[in-house]
């Protein structure tokens, strides 16, 4: 193969190419060639994002680093700093689902441990198509087990996440995963290299031929899908890596340990690109070169072609960065977790070039004195990527969308409507722990997850910390711009559930092909909403992962932004109130009756949807729902700090609206509800996120409250009786909604 | 006050949270290595949860083989009080030091939940505290946690009353709703469900404080008879 075409084949295009030979002043050898493919891929490199992420606010007094490391990092108080971060692991999973979900775990714990923090907890968000077909439950089962397998294993609490089920993702399913880690302030780390003559010390597992080319051909492509060439997607399963949790749980440990005595200067995982990136993004942090000695690297199977060494996406490994004269000790540290420590490296002076500038190199050597096999500037591989501003179209039908409003859908069978949006994910988190590190306050199902902030090594405190992952595709499809902000609005909701004030923000931004004007429009125009939403309520965007390519037959996905949002609870020494009411309490709905424009819009929501109705105006983003989401979480932050408080029971209102969350309380509590008068089917079924359910046994006080902060509230009637009614239209037993909540999720997957 | 040994096995994942509850209820526990061969200074021994070396071949097939547990059973022969949780549970039986063995829960997926358990026997170093017939609310968190064993010995363990502690409403398929049982002597003690995750309300139940602290008073008492031996003449 002439390198004209070899450099197709590895994903880079001509003009690349060209760009590649510009940097070297000389054509690339193969495994240089190899090494720029990687590197330039869209997964790693973020060549048709960047320009845009660049948009969104990421500074706050609470931000300890920000974007571009390999986590976010924020100070929680008492000494105590959170690291967070998100990923895709969406193809891999299509073709593998129990391995590339298991390894979308293991990445992610590296890039938190990467840091100095114990992983303390990890959430996946999840969306496949209808359960209907053998495939889509082989996908379903298997990402599951494989997050299950992986992360319970391990050693992590898998706290939530999410479960959304639709046409769009039926040939490429999305599995986000999300992981959150703490550590003492002080002993922050970053990825970077320095010290000339500092060793380069690759920990873990041996390097195989496993994920080669993982984040070119998997990762930065789409699928040929189910009416294309099916096999072609078949061949791609070898670039799937194979995950040990028990390999990547000893290398917890050790890397713990190492940072626990001091003994690495720097640390980096090995993931996306292999030991290529971790060497060229290390070396380029710290402004230095590197030497790495491919004949050094300990090999899973003899015969590996220095390419192959280079780029190989085997899993749980980690470059540390160390100096010589700690090398024993490390040695040490690392037999007695008996993991593998090889030195592969050397940290070397960076040269100035023709303009003085000091440039730090990467070379690849066969042996440390050896020839040198690839030689190029660090910084050109980690950063030097070229920048596209992908042309961006809006679509033609944009304003013909948002005219098509489904308020005119007649209400139908609202009872059947109300039974229809009752899923518990039960079924897929009783499968992870999620209670290790006696951290847990609230589980998996519930607004958010809320825990202790606590772990092995980290100073004492009271304080919590709470977390949510949200999306939604049905906004998101009809204006992405709009439905971004909601979803962070539905974000702080979900944390005011548990108590949470918002902190911090990661996103994973789930796309379809950017080469397509429409998709690249949906891109920029999310980013716009995030960030207003951000900057509307002062909150840094901490990090983040673009996800491109998610298309399959030539359909993109609908835009899928995955919000990961980060909550703090200064005093967390009491569960916080549930979703249980009880007889005889008064349930106010707190936060605005009637949204903007539209009292009770229906666009986007599951109601619409069922209709096959895409279009309308979605709601703003209220500040008066904002004003709810503060009270609402005072309120419960005076729960869990064993304070009184006027709410006995709260939920916030989500997909399938106002009904929904009436039901899912009424079958939580085994007592019913009659509210007299909703405005119609509207009312009960409009999704405007920033209002909650509360219930209490004080309503002049709550009611007080609320009036006092400037936040709407509204009696719906009084918890009693076995049965919820809605109006005229509505009556339900307590016993079938609880019944037809649990059996919904195993009956759609046939179990 | 007792010492109480909590095991590490590469791969264990618990050991910090039996520490961390068993600390917050008064005792002193200190993590011990599994290379260790000595467990002498210790009052009692906990093999905590996890996955000792990766749960490979099968849970505790190899961490039977640890160097630790010809500590562990010479400490189990002298009467010691042992308390297996979960993977330890798993170990245990792989060890030879409590009957029968932990099979994948019917339906074959992973289990993480709260479980009501009934008190079958208070004739154990884990129960002694606790009411007959009491039922206590704490999670299980395990694939292969169904408890099978032969005719024999299932009528052995009711005779002799090692049945001590039964599942409500049987999660995983185990024999006879078993959720743990002790040795004859009932200073060994293997479960499933996790005491210690249920030690405190904030986590949800705190109805697993009665076993570990009915655990330490056991420890507290190989504590006494040890100072006994040595202040003998």
């Amino acid at each position: 193969m002439s390198d004209e075409a070899l450099h197709r084949a590895l994903g880079l295009t001509d003009d690349e190419y060209a760009l590649v030979e510009g940097v070297l002043g000389r054509a690339p050898n193969h495994l240089e060639l190899a090494m720029f493919a990687v590197m330039w891929s869209e997964h790693c490199s973020y060549k048709s994002s960047r320009l845009h992420l660049r948009r969104l606010p990421t500074s706050a007094p609470q931000v300890l680093v920000g974007p571009g490391e390999n986590a976010g990092v924020i100070d929680a108080g008492d000494g105590v700093a959170i690291a967070l971060r998100i990923e895709s692991h969406n193809h891999p999973s299509a073709i593998e689902p129990y391995q590339g979900a298991a390894t979308g775990v293991g990445g992610i714990l590296r890039d938190v441990f990467t840091m100095g923090a114990r992983p303390l907890a990890v959430m996946d968000p999840l969306f496949f198509g209808p359960p209907d077909d053998a495939r889509a439950r082989w996908l379903v089962e298997g990402v599951v087990a494989g997050i299950s397998g992986y992360g319970n294993s391990v050693g992590v609490p898998t706290i939530g996440g999410e479960l959304t089920f639709d046409e769009g993702y039926a040939q490429n399913p999305l599995v986000n995963v999300l992981c959150v880690g703490a550590l003492p302030r002080e002993r922050l780390v970053l990825g970077r290299a320095s010290g000339v003559g500092n060793l380069a010390v690759l920990l873990g597992s041996r390097t195989g031929r496993d994920g080669i080319g993982g984040v070119s051909v998997l990762a930065s492509a789409g699928f040929a899908g189910a009416d294309g060439a099916a096999s072609l997607d078949e061949e791609k399963r070898p670039s799937v890596q194979v995950g040990d949790p028990y390999e990547e749980k000893r290398l917890i440990e050790a890397c713990l340990g190492l940072l626990d005595e001091g003994l690495v200067v720097g640390i980096q995982d090995l993931g996306g690109a292999g030991l290529t990136c971790a060497a060229s993004e290390t070396a380029a942090r710290g402004g230095v070169g590197m030497d790495v000695d491919v004949t050094a690297v300990p090999l899973r199977e003899a015969g590996m072609a220095p390419w192959e060494v280079m780029t190989s996406e085997s899993q749980e490994r980690m470059l540390a960065i160390v100096r010589p004269e700690d090398l024993d000790a490390v040695a040490a540290l690392c037999r007695r977790w008996e993991v593998r420590s090889a030195v592969v490296g050397r940290v070397t002076a960076p040269v100035s070039d023709a303009a003085g500038r000091p440039v730090g190199w990467l070379r690849v050597r066969e042996g440390f004195d050896g020839p040198v096999l690839a030689e190029t500037p660090a910084a050109a591989l980690a950063d030097d990527a070229p920048l596209y501003d992908r042309p961006r179209a809006r679509p033609g039908d944009f304003a013909a969308r948002l005219a098509d409003d489904p308020a005119d859908e007649p209400a139908g069978d609202v009872a059947a409507e109300l039974l229809a949006s009752l899923v518990d994910p039960a079924w897929v988190y009783r499968q992870y722990d999620s209670q290790l590190f006696l951290n847990t306050v609230v589980g998996p199902g519930r607004d958010a997850a809320l825990l202790r902030l606590a772990g092995p090594g980290l100073p004492e405190s009271e304080r919590g910390f709470a977390l949510t992952t949200d999306s939604n595709p049905r906004w998101c499809a009809i204006d992405p711009r709009a439905g971004t902000a909601l979803t962070l609005l539905e974000g702080i909701a979900n944390l005011a559930c548990v108590g949470a004030t918002p902190a911090a923000v990661v996103n994973c931004l789930n796309f379809g092909n950017p080469e397509h004007p429409e998709v690249m429009w949906q891109l920029g125009e999310a980013v716009d909403g995030l960030a207003e939403a951000c900057r509307a309520t002062g909150l840094p965007v901490i990090g983040g992962n673009v996800s491109l390519y998610n298309e399959s037959g030539g359909r993109d996905i609908d835009p899928t932004p995955v919000l990961g949002v980060l909550g703090l609870v200064e005093r967390l020494v009491a569960p916080p109130p549930g979703w249980t009411w009880r007889e005889g309490d008064t349930v106010v709905l707190v936060g605005p009756r009637e949204a903007r424009p539209a009292p009770f819009p229906l666009a986007g929501s599951l109601f619409a949807r069922r209709r096959g109705r895409t279009g309308g105006r979605l709601p703003e983003f209220d500040e008066r729902a904002l004003a709810a989401c503060r009270l609402v979480a005072s309120e419960v932050a005076l729960a869990c700090a064993g304070r009184a408080t006027p709410v006995a029971a709260v939920h916030d209102v989500g997909a399938g609206g106002l009904a929904t969350t009436l039901a899912e309380m009424s079958a939580a509590a085994g007592v019913g509800l009659e509210w007299r008068d909703p405005r119609g089917h509207a009312e009960l079924f409009t999704e405007a996120p920033g209002r909650f359910v509360v219930a209490t046994r004080d309503p002049a006080a709550l009611l007080a409250r609320a009036a006092s902060a400037g936040v709407e509230a509204t009696v719906l009637g009084v918890a009693a009786g076995d049965r919820l009614a809605l109006g005229e239209t509505c009556d339900l037993a307590v016993g079938d909604l609880a019944e037809r909540r649990a059996s919904a999720l195993p009956a759609a997957l046939g179990l | 006050m007792s010492r109480v040994g909590v095991v590490v096995f590469p791969g264990s994942n618990c050991e910090h949270d039996v520490v961390q509850a068993l600390g917050a209820l008064g005792g002193r526990a200190e993590l011990v290595w599994h290379a260790e061969t000595d467990l002498s200074g210790f009052d009692a021994v906990v093999l905590p949860g996890g996955f000792a070396h990766g749960d490979y071949l099968r849970p505790g097939a190899l961490a039977r083989f640890s160097p630790v547990m010809g500590a562990v059973a010479a400490f189990a022969r002298a009467g010691g009080p042992v308390l297996g949780i979960c993977n330890g549970f798993q170990v245990l039986t792989e060890a030879g030091l409590l009957p029968g063995a932990l099979q994948k829960n019917r339906g074959l997926t992973f289990l993480c939940e709260p479980t009501t358990l009934v008190v079958a026997s208070t004739r154990s170093v884990l129960t002694r505290t606790a009411a007959l017939g009491a039922e206590l609310v704490v999670p299980i968190n395990h694939f292969a946690g169904s408890y099978v064993c032969d005719d024999s010995t299932y009528l052995a363990l009711v005779e002799r009353d090692q049945v001590v502690l039964r599942y409500r409403d049987n999660p995983n398929g185990s024999r006879g709703d078993i959720a743990g049982i002790a040795n004859e002597a009932g200073n060994v003690v293997g479960l499933m469900p996790h005491p210690e995750r249920a030690f405190s309300a904030l986590l949800g139940s705190a109805d697993g404080r009665v076993l570990l602290e009915g655990f330490l008073a056991s420890a507290d008492d190989a504590a006494a008879a040890r100072v006994d031996l040595v202040a003998a003449p």
